[in-house]
């Protein structure tokens, strides 16, 4: 086994071993990178001297003894999350070149626990869609079939994760786009409880539904990532001051005495065959282990994905205002004032933020507001209502699929973005409910390509969701397969 | 035709807080372009707002001073409009839950007092300020005000005059600097007020039409600007015209309003809830604890000082119209407080002109509330007359003497010896016979002439009381 290979508990044992220095496994990684990237187009940025130089600090970290679960570790993120001094884009023309002058919360926290900075990776533009197509650097490739799509938005980082380019990374997560990515490129994908992580320093999508959350190659790894981000962070008034679990202790709890609801809204036509069909097996695997299943329903699901559609759109029309051409990234020369603004914003923008730039305008618009946005906002208020209608009745953990489908062909959805929108009908609803999901490696499509299971928790409780998820992993071999590039 | 004039005001108040509503930066006013920024303030990708709490007391401070009720849990909003001063493309604001509604300011108007509704205060951020000037053809953005906190104030339409609405304004200026949340400086902008205005006919009850006034930065201009509009509209609407709704603004050189925008160039601000912040929550022990700690406001002192000093509704009034002018009566006071009518008397008449010659704001006094206090102390114990004190006044000014000082520095010391006065007396008397037996004779007007003398060889320091008892005493022969 190669070191870009290991997971992070196993580089944490090797670099405290000094079997290896964080050095040599940053080599490893980024040769690595050099390797298949190319092919995948995981990466909008290496940073190859920052890794180097990241990897030194750490070795004479270590030398001293001051070693945390993440010093010397090659991580990868999100290329919408600040990073000071080196480029963010948000895969868009509108950043290009942009540079922030601070790190996020997020970022800086990695930094001072020691991780090394692999590099930022591709995402749909700001985070709009489920395919990680919508890009102004390129499409990303499914690590597993280089002519299908990682899913999305984050699939820079899923992929990056699958085909070893970083031993984690994190995502963000407004719809799905952590879960998705993850299922579609067979890793482990975990949206923190809305208020988990601090999102400062994270470019908005969607306020009130975005969540940073790590990609790993396993539960273990998703805990030690998790516990390392989370927590109160005083430049974010929406973060918890709550104090933040110890994952990893809980992570062998087991299943047994858990109450799982299964959603009838979650196993409809429309879902491959294929797909149901490992699902259904990993929930057996859990029953198995000694949880209870429960056939239970969640009766507004069914207006998920248009609630989901108004509220994000109108979000990011309000996010995106900053982008006018006149402080920073992308400007547009032209005659006067507006005309500066929308040349700016014609040739900054892809076409799919576009379109959401206008529908969230609309949806805002005098007139139309309280048929469209206060609606979706109660239609919200209906969704999590059914998720604590189940969690009352004693159900610990909602399980389903990720994603109706395993991955599908670059291009295939580009053309609709209606049938892109369905490819979240699974994980939306954990985030209008501000709920906790995880989605795991639980098979494989009739493509061969990685099926993933969801669980979704009550707020607050990772803990209960990475116990049942290491508990489905310690029966089954999904997460140690790998693709062949 | 006759008209009723309908005016609500919404007032702008520039928060003196230390930082910035949502981020740390400084507000001090004056300092070089963008030198007081920072990425959320600039509306850097990713940051988030964080709001302060010091905003927050003084909305519910000036919440409690209006007799307002403090909305809890209140929200804040995005107000959606491009402009290159605004850096997110949004202007965090508060919408329909502002954190004070259904308040009322009290005025008086050639004596009859009146209440003003107040609709709501919000809370919310300043934007920028673009640079044309000295730049060629480029224009630059200063930021250093972008996140400066503002407190909005909305009025009912229920201000009937110009002289209402200045009484208003000032009246909320007052409370502002009372609570010391806002310097309550004009020509800067911190104080300044949009006016909605609107006429109808006399004894209809149906609103007309208004005019929106906007950045009016005196007092004076908004009385001008708010007659002006009175003529304008009444002579639209007496030639059978309609008052178009727009946003109109006064020009202080030619002394006429003009037209910025009519109502279909209004922007939709696309208002929603920020989801960056939660909703403010003002627990009552915390409500509580401020009023306690609210400082004593205008209408109280004024009642206070007619009912502890003996001052007339009007003294008190003018003394109260003014913090600084407040605290320095009644710091004078408390350095003597034998005589405050006096001192009322003082403080409005003799130091507040020599304060307006000069320009000299009372907070900036070159005399001591010790040292007025110490002046009216001598002139009660009749140590000197009121004509000395006008002297030991202009002595005082601006140096740092007292009053007993000068008196004695300069031997002003009024006599009031009966044995001193006397021989003085004797004296003129003696010099003048024709006089004395003019006024033994019946002319009682002498009487004046033989004072005058009197306090002319006593160089004005006879006690004038004694000088009188005893002059007509000798005269009587």
């Amino acid at each position: 086994m190669e070191p870009y290979q290991w997971t992070i508990h196993e580089a944490r044992r090797r670099l405290d071993n000094k079997d290896i220095s964080s050095v040599e496994l940053t080599r490893s990684v980024l040769a690595r990178v050099k390797a298949v990237d190319g092919a995948v187009k995981a990466f909008n940025l290496v940073t190859d001297d920052r890794a180097l130089a990241d990897a030194a600090d750490a070795d004479r970290a270590i030398a001293r003894g001051e070693t945390g679960v993440l010093t010397g570790i090659p991580i990868a993120l999100k290329d919408n999350m600040d990073t000071a001094g080196i480029e963010t884009t948000c895969s868009s023309r509108i950043l290009a070149g942009y540079k922030p002058p601070f790190d996020g919360t997020v970022p800086a926290r990695l930094k001072a626990g020691g991780a090394v900075l692999v590099g930022k990776t591709n995402l749909d533009e700001f985070a709009m869609g489920s395919s990680t197509e919508n890009s102004a650097t390129g499409a990303t490739r499914n690590p597993w079939n280089l002519e299908r799509a990682p899913g999305g938005s984050s699939g820079g980082s899923a992929a990056a994760v699958a085909a070893d380019m970083c031993l984690g990374s994190l995502g963000s997560d407004t719809g799905g786009s952590i879960r998705q990515p993850a299922a579609l490129c067979g890793v482990v994908g975990l949206k923190p409880t809305y208020g988990r992580v601090s999102r400062y320093g994270l470019v908005a999508f969607a306020s009130s539904l975005d969540q940073i959350g790590p990609f790993t190659k396993d539960v273990r790894d998703s805990a030690l990532l998790l516990e390392a981000i989370s927590g109160a962070d005083p430049l974010d008034s929406t973060c918890s001051t709550r104090p933040v679990d110890d994952y990893a202790a809980a992570l062998e709890r087991g299943v047994k005495g858990l109450t799982i609801g299964v959603p009838r809204e979650y196993f409809i036509k429309g879902t491959d065959p294929s797909v149901e069909k490992a699902v259904q097996a990993s929930i057996r695997v859990l029953e198995g282990q000694g949880a209870t299943l429960r056939e239970i329903s969640l009766p507004h699901t069914a207006y998920a994905v248009a609630c989901y559609y108004l509220v994000a759109t109108a979000e990011a029309s309000s996010n995106l205002g900053r982008y006018d051409g006149v402080r920073y990234g992308l400007r547009e020369e032209a005659g006067d004032l507006l005309e500066m603004y929308m040349a700016t914003r014609e040739a900054g923008f892809g076409t799919e933020v576009k379109r959401r730039i206008m529908l969230g305008t609309y949806a805002l618009s005098a007139g139309y507001y309280d048929a469209y946005y206060r609606k979706a906002q109660q239609v919200r208020t209906l969704i999590l209502r059914d998720f604590t209608k189940a969690f009352d009745a004693g159900v610990d953990l909602v399980v389903t699929p990720t994603s109706p489908t395993g991955a599908f062909r670059i291009g295939e959805k580009a053309d609709d973005p209606l049938q892109m929108y369905l490819s979240d009908i699974f994980t939306i609803s954990a985030n209008l409910a501000g709920l906790p999901g995880i989605s795991v490696p639980c098979g494989f499509d009739d493509n061969g390509c990685p099926v993933g299971l969801q669980l979704i928790g009550r707020a607050w409780d990772e803990s209960t969701l990475l116990a049942a998820a290491r508990a489905h992993e310690a029966q089954t071999s999904f997460h140690t397969r790998r693709p062949d590039l | 035709m006759e008209y009723e004039v309908v005016i609500g005001l919404e007032v702008h108040c520039q928060l003196s807080t230390r930082s910035k509503i949502f981020c740390g930066c400084s507000t001090t006013f004056g300092n070089p372009p963008n030198s007081q920024t920072c990425p959320i303030c600039l509306g850097h990708p990713g940051v988030l707002p964080v709001l302060n709490r010091k905003v927050v007391e003084s909305a519910v401070m000036m919440g409690l001073a209006t007799h307002c009720a403090i909305t809890s849990p209140n929200v804040f909003s995005r107000k959606h409009y491009f402009y290159p001063d605004l850096p997110k493309g949004y202007q965090i604001s508060q919408y329909d839950k502002p954190i004070c509604e259904h308040g009322r300011v009290e005025i008086v108007v050639d004596g009859v007092p009146k209440r003003i509704g107040l609709t709501r205060i919000h809370m919310e951020e300043d934007a920028g300020k673009n640079l044309h000037e000295g730049l060629g053809a480029s224009s630059h953005v200063d930021l250093n005000r972008a996140g400066v906190p503002l407190l909005e104030a909305v009025s009912e339409p229920d201000l009937r005059s110009p002289d209402e609405a200045v009484a208003y304004l000032k009246k909320l200026r007052n409370i502002v600097l009372y609570l010391g949340i806002c310097d309550g400086n004009m020509e800067r902008g911190n104080f300044r007020c949009d006016a909605n205005i609107s006429l109808r006919p006399r004894g209809t009850t149906k609103l007309g039409t208004k005019v929106e006034m906007k950045n009016m930065n005196s007092f004076r201009f908004l009385k001008q600007a708010l007659e002006y509009e009175i003529k304008r509209q009444g002579q639209v609407l007496d030639e059978g015209g309609k008052i178009i709704q727009e946003t109109r603004q006064w020009d202080t050189k030619r002394g006429v309003t003009e037209s910025m925008r009519v109502k279909e160039e209004a922007h939709d601000y696309r208002y929603m809830p920020e989801p960056d912040l939660a909703p403010v929550v003002v627990e009552k022990i915390w409500a509580e604890s401020l009023r306690k700690a609210m400082p004593e406001l205008p209408d109280e002192k004024r009642e206070r000082f007619v009912s502890r000093y003996g001052l007339s509704e009007y003294d008190a009034d003018v003394l109260t119209a003014s913090r600084p002018l407040a605290d320095y009566y009644e710091a004078a006071v408390t350095v003597f407080d034998g005589d405050p009518k006096a001192t009322c008397n003082w403080v409005m008449g003799d130091l507040s002109a020599r304060l307006n010659e000069a320009g000299t704001d009372i907070a900036d006094c070159p005399m001591t509330p010790g040292q007025l206090g110490g002046l009216v102390k001598l002139i009660h114990s009749g140590e000197i007359s009121g004509k000395i004190a006008k002297t030991v006044f202009a002595d005082m000014y601006g140096t740092d003497k007292s009053a007993a000082g000068i008196v004695k520095e300069k031997g002003l010391v009024q006599v009031s010896d009966t044995g001193a006065i006397d021989a003085i007396i004797d004296q003129v008397i003696a010099a003048n016979p024709g006089e004395l037996e003019a006024y033994r004779g019946g002319k009682d007007k002498l009487f004046g002439f033989f004072v005058g003398q009197v306090m002319k060889a006593s160089k004005g320091q006879a006690n004038p009381g004694m000088v009188n008892e005893r002059l007509k005493e000798k005269l009587k022969g």
